[in-house]
């Protein structure tokens, strides 16, 4: 038993030379493998799942973006980068890629500053606060396709309630569904309608780990509710910003149902003017049964993305770096190296 | 063995299982229950919107066929059964008969060899242009043909009135027999009263889509989108004249449906599926009639078949049920049922369908209504795979203009260059 081992051990192990060949039971392999493996074998399960339910899509999705493909007879035809270089050469495409920007922004900034602003009143000392907490988030609850229901109506040009409110003021009725900044105004309100009390939620959550000293001493040295807000408690949200700023970011770029929802067609209006990247991506593929082009267009959705996140994770990092307190940042290089020191130490 | 080793073996089971849900996961679904060989079966159809099969209706069939057992799937829009049909055709998971529409007819023709064909003794059933609608270049029949959509015209007989213009239907069939005719009405109209006179002007464009037998392509299956005259003037005659008179450039938005009620508009191109519509919308809107013509002729708007997977498990069984539900005397049942139209000749000579009155709109004959205008179509459209593409598009050029986005020449140009790129 042990020989037989050992034979297998020596005959594929080609040990280093100058290395003793430590002789082990069974049962101490056993153990060794124990140690070594059980934890891959644990998170197996969910990787396994990963490689059937996303890695196979994605890189089935990056095959068929390189083909003309017809998804009902499961064929296609190789034809290189054509797919791609259609998308690009789309006035369509950098229509909706311009759109998309356009309603990220109107939806992020003021989200963001309504947000702070209803997590910082929430933060007060108020009556029946869990009420107020819940109510906040009472439109995350919403489903979206409800939500662009509700908006989609209100928003009507001649029929809707906004324009007859606005009429009241005297303002003039708006074309929401023909003007394109209207309308991404329109769909910036259904964005924020659904997100403002989530964020604003998160944002409560990291007011209220914010250490009440800090406030004392604030107020001890005259400072008023204000100044305290500006000095105190944004810096300290900076972490839990940044967090929110990246997530709605992700969620901006993939904004579908709201735009989808703002008309009839749910094609992103007759001159385009609500057409968002996925929305286009969405009709190429299950409009027009074009699954090559509409991969093509996931690929180079997936590289702005990508892109995007990168640029938000050197800003991210250059914001957090300062915070200061958790020791030197050091790069994968260095703590490598550091790694090899202390295991020369130990071993010496 | 050890204890770790018992583990180790116990660990490696569960992985294996969890590879055999994950693999099942991809596979589940698409089994289809039914095609026992016990001679029980059970049919899957699936339909959208309302055909007009009632439970009562397909309860007699489960009566008439022991052993027979049928489940009916609804989805709830076109468009839904479009996505899933498309998915899974070819494939596994379809039901045993799925209907499609006429919208999508065209796509699915591109895979008429996975469709079970219609019988040969069966064709003659349907009217003449269903059936070339859905015959592939082999000559096979792949659709029963449920319902169409022969479109008339419906108008307000108290708008009417008001403005001076006829109310009795009769004489108001006498006014719109070319598109000339009902732009000049239209043009009197709306300068007598100041409002639209038609609820769409991309209603127009499908109006007279319907009537070119070449649009975007002809019969061999080239584009001839962009150069065939034809499209040119239909293009220029709907900005011209129809878009001065149509309250909104497309239909079934928020707004349109509200001026339904409001009686914004006097009159709408409407095939038989618009009635329960309109009645649903505008219940308290007295007035509505329709007149007995079509301007230009007739023209078809709508209208679905049953297709049979050719890959299903019990292809013969469901041939057997597509053959009665689409026999002359279950489609006038469900034109009494639904208002779903026939398209078989046989059914109009039926009560159901001949005596067939509507009390919303003034108790007009429209089962009589409906079968003249089914009678008049005598064109044929040729619809390719693309045909709704470039039509949809031509329908977002027509908005364009209405909105004020483009002048007529620039939304002609986007068109061409949108096209281009299909």
């Amino acid at each position: 038993m042990t020989a037989t081992i050992t034979d297998r051990g020596t005959a594929s192990g080609a040990p280093s030379p100058g290395r003793p060949v430590r002789v082990l039971s069974f049962s101490q392999r056993l153990s060794r493998w124990d140690v070594k493996l059980s934890p891959y074998l644990y998170i197996s399960p969910f990787f396994i799942v990963f490689a059937v339910a996303g890695l196979f899509p994605i890189v089935y999705t990056a095959v068929i973006s390189f083909m003309d493909w017809d998804q009902i007879r499961r064929s296609g035809e190789w034809v290189g980068f054509d797919q791609y270089a259609w998308i690009l050469q789309q006035p369509k495409f950098w229509v909706a890629l311009g759109n998309t920007f356009s309603i990220f922004l109107l939806s992020s900034v003021p989200q963001l500053i309504l947000a702070t602003f209803i997590a910082a009143m929430l933060d007060r000392h108020i009556r029946a606060r869990t009420f107020w907490r819940m109510s906040a988030l009472l439109p995350y609850v919403v489903a979206p396709v409800a939500v662009g229901l509700i908006f989609n109506a209100l928003f009507a040009d001649n029929s809707g309630q906004v324009n007859e409110w606005l009429g009241f003021f005297g303002i003039g009725p708006i074309p929401w569904h023909v003007e394109p900044f209207w309308s991404h105004v329109a769909i910036a309100t259904m964005v924020n309608y659904r997100w403002t009390g989530y964020n604003a939620l998160i944002l409560l959550a990291a007011m209220q780990a914010i250490p009440r000293d800090y406030y004392e001493a604030a107020t001890v040295d005259g400072a008023g509710p204000f100044r305290q807000f500006w000095s105190v408690t944004l810096p300290s949200l900076r972490p839990t910003l940044i967090f929110v700023i990246i997530t709605s970011t992700i969620g901006g770029l993939q904004i579908f149902d709201e735009p989808r929802m703002f008309d009839q067609f749910g094609r992103g209006g007759a001159g385009s003017q609500w057409l968002t990247i996925t929305l286009y991506l969405y009709d190429i593929g299950w409009g027009e049964w074009n699954f090559g082009r509409a991969s093509a267009m996931a690929w180079i959705l997936f590289i702005i993305i990508l892109a995007i996140g990168l640029i938000n994770l050197l800003v991210t990092r250059s914001l957090v770096r300062d915070e200061g307190g958790r020791g030197p940042v050091l790069t994968r290089a260095e703590r490598r190296a550091a790694a090899r020191a202390r295991r020369r130490e130990a071993r010496a | 063995m050890t204890h770790r080793a018992l583990r180790r073996t116990l660990a490696g089971v569960a992985l294996a299982s969890v590879g055999g849900l994950v693999l099942a996961g991809c596979t589940g679904g698409n089994g289809d229950g039914g095609g026992d060989a016990g001679g029980d079966i059970e049919l899957t159809i699936a339909t959208f919107n309302d055909f007009g099969y009632s439970d009562e209706l397909l309860q007699e069939y489960e009566d008439a066929h022991p052993g027979v057992t049928i489940v009916h799937n609804r989805a709830a829009t076109s468009n839904d059964a479009r996505a899933n049909f498309f998915q899974k055709l070819g494939n596994t998971g379809l039901a045993d008969i799925e209907a499609i529409e006429i919208d999508w007819l065209a796509e699915g023709m591109q895979y008429s060899d996975l469709l079970a064909p219609v019988p040969d003794d069966l064709k003659g059933r349907w009217l003449d242009w269903k059936e070339a609608a859905a015959t592939d270049a082999e000559g096979n029949l792949i659709g029963y043909g449920t319902d169409i959509g022969p479109q008339a015209v419906c108008y307000r007989a108290d708008l009417f009135e008001a403005a001076g213009l006829p109310t009795d239907r009769e004489e108001v069939a006498g006014l719109f027999t070319t598109w000339d005719d009902l732009f000049a009405v239209g043009a009197e109209y709306k300068e007598k009263t100041g409002k639209p006179f038609l609820d769409s002007a991309n209603s127009i464009l499908q109006g007279l889509a319907n009537q070119l037998e070449e649009t975007y392509e002809d019969a061999d299956g080239n584009v001839i989108a962009t150069e065939n005259p034809d499209v040119r003037e239909m293009f220029d005659t709907v900005i011209e004249k129809g878009v001065p008179i149509s309250a909104y450039a497309g239909q079934w938005s928020e707004d349109w449906y509200a001026s339904m009620a409001n009686g914004e508009f006097a009159a709408m191109l409407c095939p038989p599926w618009m009635h329960g519509i309109i009645s649903g919308e505008a219940p308290d809107v007295t007035g509505w009639d329709i007149a007995d013509v079509f301007p230009g002729g007739g023209s078809n708007w709508g209208g679905s078949y049953l297709t049979i997977p050719a890959n299903g498990d019990n292809v013969e069984a469901a041939q057997e049920l597509a053959d009665w539900l689409t026999s002359p005397e279950i489609q006038a049942r469900a034109f009494a049922n639904v208002g779903a139209f026939p398209s078989q000749p046989d059914a109009y000579e039926m009560t159901e369908v001949s005596d067939a009155t509507n009390e919303y709109f003034n108790d007009a004959p429209v089962g009589e209504i409906n079968s003249n205008r089914a009678a008049a179509i005598t064109v044929t459209p040729i619809k390719g795979p693309k045909y709704f593409q470039f039509h949809e598009a031509l329908n977002q050029a027509v908005t364009r203009v209405f909105d004020g986005l483009e002048t007529p020449e620039e939304a002609w140009d986007s068109w061409v260059t949108e096209v281009s790129a299909f």
